[in-house]
């Protein structure tokens, strides 16, 4: 068995015993349902806004290279510097550059999946960088050492009392557990390391190829503030990101705050278009913008599966995602949890090591209801399984359905096993819970109901 | 070959094989969706100037008339948690920021030139920070308010739009404890859709670097999901319209 395998399971049986946890988890989420179909209500049709929106990612991404060129030119028209990274090493080594090439010491990060995925923290700091996450969340679980929980309330997983212990032995402050006075520290901590940032780091929400920019979405104003005080900026998106219009935000904007948090906007939806231009006050004299590949073209070139780059990372499909809801978003130890990150996941780091992934869904569809721009998630469970299997078959499970087509292809030996089949069930007691017990997930936490001696066809013709 | 071009190779090879339409197991086709444009053909190249889809008919109703969006939009701020007041005026307006600056003791306001900020800071009467020229940063964090104007004011959401040009650049909305807008009543507009045509309208091709919807004071959810508002932007934000 793979480590990952081995490492979800040991995390998932942990967790789900943790009902204190799995209530808290809970709580939150049904709070976040109740003000999403709110909004979604607000709506005059939300079914045909997520059709709309998904036509829209539809164009944007089967076009996906004019779109990219016309963002480009854009973007340097206006003085932006443009990158492109095949992969994590290069994006690594083009921002590695850049924050040498400034001699900068200390960077201020606004929330970027696309960091978590490239893991630039850990190679600023290896390099001797001070890098400092400033979304809330994303400060607290990096006080912690951890990983974000979840794409996008990355610290959902803690209580107030524990930020408060957090706090105290990192910052040493005196805080009360009330949630307002612990912000309010990290408000004061952060003031001060953003006048003095040398590099502004951000990630994206979308990027408009028609006027060349970048959209941000936030609460906080953290990113508003990293866009705007250090000298040089530096984006990370990955290139899936484009929208072809301008106007195309009208839409995503409200849905992405909708679907994601159950707001009706987002508190900052901020667009750029360059470093500051002449006649302007502030913002950064340089701005470089990455490019990340990353497999995603990998991903694009599975047309069956194209559509999981239309994903806008707003989350949904992991709030309401039973399997997230009980294992937890560090079960997973993937960069992209829930379902969209056991669709992607196996496309970015391996099929046949993340496979498992595929496996752990009930396929209620769940997910694929609350998608915003409907990417066909359960659907793309069932084809990573499909795929696994076929690229490496299990010797004992193709041996087994392979008798078992013998078997049920056949009436004489269907009805004798229908007849007897019971009397094989005794042996299956002889080996039970051993590595030989084909039946053992099952039986580890079930018992094995007995086979009945009477087929069901059988007592139907025998009715009384 | 350099990375982008290896990059750019690798999508068009990807995109030879055509995609299943959202939502859909079927190949590529046109979705009777009554309302929604259909789909380009893959075979034929982007179309670089089709309108984008008519976002105005799924979004949250807004109404056609002034009275009833000022409705909406005030609604909407207090739902927020911003304070939108109107005045018949510039007496008045100013009479309430000299109010709420006592109230709040205000003692030193950044602001910029242009005509409806320089009027408020005018009324204010405190030592004023000017950005438009570039400022000091610290001079500037330590102001208690800042003073801009904006683009417009969105019915459909409550938000104030503002942009580098048009507020003073980029720290002045989110860098004092409390955010002040200044607006004319004329510069309320429907929904989304008509703020992004303001915006191509107003400034394309030379727009300003930094345009943002700030919708409500800077909040956080990331203590236990409870509201926290504050968390790195302006804790207030107040919108006068005269
Ligand atoms: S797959 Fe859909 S629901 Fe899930 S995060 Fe992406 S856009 Fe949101």
């Amino acid at each position: 068995m793979s480590t990952n395998v081995a490492q979800f399971q040991e995390a998932a049986a942990r967790v789900t015993a943790d009902t204190r946890q799995r209530q808290f988890i809970r709580t939150a989420l049904g709070n976040y349902e109740i003000a999403r179909d709110k909004r979604k209500a607000a709506f005059q049709s939300w079914e045909s806004a997520r059709q709309a929106a998904a036509l829209t990612k539809w164009e944007a991404v089967n076009h996906l290279d004019t779109h990219l060129e016309e963002l480009v030119a854009k973007l340097e028209a206006r003085g932006t510097k443009v990158h492109w990274a095949s992969n994590g090493t290069q994006a690594r080594e083009i921002i590695l550059g850049i924050v040498a090439a400034k001699q900068a010491k200390s960077i201020i990060k606004s929330k970027a999946m696309t960091s978590e995925e490239i893991h630039l923290n850990e190679a600023l700091e290896k390099a001797g960088f001070e890098v400092v996450e400033s979304d809330l969340g994303e400060f607290i679980v990096q006080l912690r050492g951890e990983a974000p929980y979840h794409i996008v309330f990355p610290s959902m997983h803690l209580t107030r009392g524990q930020i408060r212990e957090l706090f105290a032995r990192e910052l040493g402050s005196t805080s009360s557990d009330s949630p307002e006075e612990l912000t309010m520290v990290a408000r004061r901590v952060m003031r001060h390391k953003y006048i003095t940032a040398d590099i502004g780091f951000t990630g994206g929400n979308f990027a408009i190829a028609e006027t060349g920019m970048i959209s941000i979405t936030e609460n906080e104003g953290n990113a508003r503030l990293t866009a705007a005080l250090p000298k040089t900026m530096v984006t990370l998106i990955g290139i899936e990101k484009v929208l072809p219009k301008l106007a195309d935000l009208a839409l995503f904007l409200p849905m992405l705050a909708t679907a994601g948090a159950g707001q009706p906007l987002t508190c900052y939806n901020t667009m750029y278009g360059g470093p500051r231009q002449p006649g302007e006050a502030d913002g950064p004299e340089e701005w470089h913008v990455v490019l990340l590949d990353n497999l995603r073209t990998e991903l694009l070139a599975d047309a069956e599966q194209r559509d999981a780059l239309h994903c806008i990372r707003c989350g949904a499909c992991l709030n309401v995602c039973p399997i997230f809801r009980n294992v937890g978003g560090h079960t997973y130890g993937t960069t992209y949890s829930g379902p969209v990150g056991s669709v992607i996941t196996p496309h970015l780091r391996g099929l046949q090591d993340w496979k498992h992934l595929s496996n752990a869904s009930s396929l209620c569809g769940a997910c694929t209801e609350a998608c915003p721009v409907k990417i066909d998630l359960h659907h793309h469970l069932l084809h990573n399984r499909r795929n696994a299997a076929t690229e490496k078959p299990a010797f004992l499970e193709r041996m087994g359905y392979k008798i078992f087509g013998i078997i049920a292809n056949d009436p004489l030996f269907w009805s004798l096993a229908k007849k007897f089949g019971w009397l094989t069930q005794p042996l299956q007691k002889l080996v039970m819970g051993t590595a030989l017990d084909p039946a053992r997930a099952w039986t580890k936490t079930r018992d094995l109901p007995p086979l009945a001696r009477q087929s069901f066809k059988d007592w139907w013709k025998h009715r009384p | 070959m350099n990375e982008r071009e290896k990059i750019l190779t690798r999508i068009r090879e990807a995109l030879k094989v055509p995609a299943p339409s959202p939502g859909t197991h079927a190949p590529a086709s046109h979705l009777p969706v009554p309302g929604v444009p259909g789909l380009p053909s893959l075979r034929v190249p982007a179309p670089t100037t089709a309108a984008p889809v008519e976002a105005r008919r799924w979004l949250p109703k807004v109404g056609p008339g002034f009275p009833e969006q000022l409705a909406l939009f005030a609604q909407n701020a207090a739902d927020l948690k911003a304070t939108f007041q109107i005045f018949a005026n510039w007496t008045e307006l100013n009479a309430a920021l000299v109010q709420l600056r006592d109230a709040e003791n205000w003692q030193r306001v950044a602001s910029h030139q242009s005509e409806l900020s320089s009027q408020a800071c005018a009324a204010l009467q405190r030592p004023v920070c000017w950005t438009d020229k570039g400022y000091d940063v610290l001079a500037l964090e330590s102001c208690d308010v800042g003073v801009t104007e904006c683009d417009a004011l969105i019915a459909q959401t409550g938000s104030v739009l503002v942009t580098s040009r048009s507020a003073g650049g980029r720290a002045l909305s989110v860098l004092p404890p409390h955010h002040v807008v200044i607006a004319r009543r004329e510069q309320l507009v429907a929904d989304l859709p008509a703020a992004f045509a303001l915006l191509q309208q107003k400034y394309a091709p030379e727009f300003p670097s930094m345009m943002g919807f700030i919708t409500g004071p800077s909040r956080t959810g990331d203590i236990e999901r409870i509201l926290v508002l504050g968390a790195h932007g302006p804790k207030k934000l107040t919108i006068f319209c005269v």
